[in-house]
């Protein structure tokens, strides 16, 4: 997995939890995996198709959620199961959207789908030409995980070349 | 949460009233707090494109907060339809993925402006007072001692 496919998700979930929690964070372990996803906390899934192809997962436990939910809200909220997987898939959902963004500015076209609750304790195994990048973010509401397995979409490469080629 | 001058309707110095669309509770609550400090009230929400339709019918805004990615109808078709049936609807679209095709078809199909997530509230608030245009008056601080 290159690093040009990783860094737009590392700068988007900088700026989304810097911004929303107003409080400095940093990134903490950061390690490969290939074997199946193992869920932390709460988990939302994102599959992105197109140029690239892949899943994102976010994980939080679930009293981080609810402190990085009272922080962006600016208002302590009770902890409830709804709060915490809304809080964990619109996360997701601003990190992905803003990642998104900037490679679509790089040239990389792909439809990214809505966040999906990741409820078994075990995740999507990566393929063989796939592992996933695993990123804490240490903030001061908690750690927040991002598990990133991408790879670029060759057939759809290969397309776009024959495309300009004619 | 920072408090904002109050953003009133010219016409009867009501508040703003807004619909908010976006399938997350939690998005839309983020948003209706952020109108609360902008001195607006909520007219409605709606968790998708076909039932924005609907509430607009139902509340007539002055202001729709609308996010694109959606289930059933995504924002911008959900935008197009309000337009053709109210063309003076002011719709403010408001998600995270913020390139350059999605703002420039939002807008072409009928969106006043584009507000990237997260939103900030100083940026959602200036983008409310161009939209309003002259429907819209920054009220003057009132009260004892001011």
């Amino acid at each position: 997995m290159k690093m040009q496919l990783i860094q737009p998700f590392i700068n988007a979930a900088d700026a989304v939890l810097a911004q929303g929690l107003q409080c400095p964070m940093s990134i903490g372990n950061l390690s490969m995996e290939e074997e199946a996803y193992r869920r932390k906390g709460v988990a939302a899934l994102i599959w992105v198709t197109g140029d690239i192809e892949g899943r994102i997962v976010f994980d939080l436990d679930p009293q981080t959620a609810v402190r990085v939910a009272s922080r962006f809200a600016g208002a302590e909220l009770p902890e409830s199961d709804e709060l915490v997987r809304e809080t964990v898939c619109e996360l997701a959902n601003q990190v992905i959207g803003n990642a998104v963004t900037s490679l679509n500015d790089q040239g990389f076209h792909f439809r990214v789908h809505p966040p999906a609750l990741h409820t078994s304790e075990h995740g999507p195994k990566c393929s063989e030409d796939t592992e996933a990048l695993v990123i804490c973010f240490e903030t001061c509401s908690g750690n927040v995980y991002m598990n990133i397995a991408l790879r670029y979409n060759l057939a759809r490469q290969t397309e776009r070349v024959a495309v300009v080629g004619q | 949460m920072e408090q904002f001058v109050p953003v009133k309707r010219v016409k009867d110095g009501q508040p703003v009233r807004y619909l908010v669309v976006d399938d997350s509770v939690f998005a839309r609550k983020n948003l209706a707090r952020m109108i609360e400090t902008f001195g607006g009230q909520l007219a409605g929400e709606a968790g998708d494109g076909m039932t924005a339709i609907t509430e607009y019918e139902r509340t007539t805004p002055d202001i729709v907060l609308m996010d694109i990615t959606m289930p059933q109808m995504e924002g911008i078709e959900a935008a197009e339809k309000i337009v053709q049936q109210h063309p003076e609807a002011r719709i403010v679209m408001v998600s995270s993925v913020g390139y350059q095709e999605n703002i420039v078809a939002a807008l072409q199909r009928g969106a006043r402006h584009f507000v990237q997530k997260p939103v900030k509230p100083e940026v959602l608030y200036e983008v409310i007072k161009y939209v309003m245009g002259e429907d819209g008056t920054v009220a003057a601080a009132t009260g004892a001692g001011a």
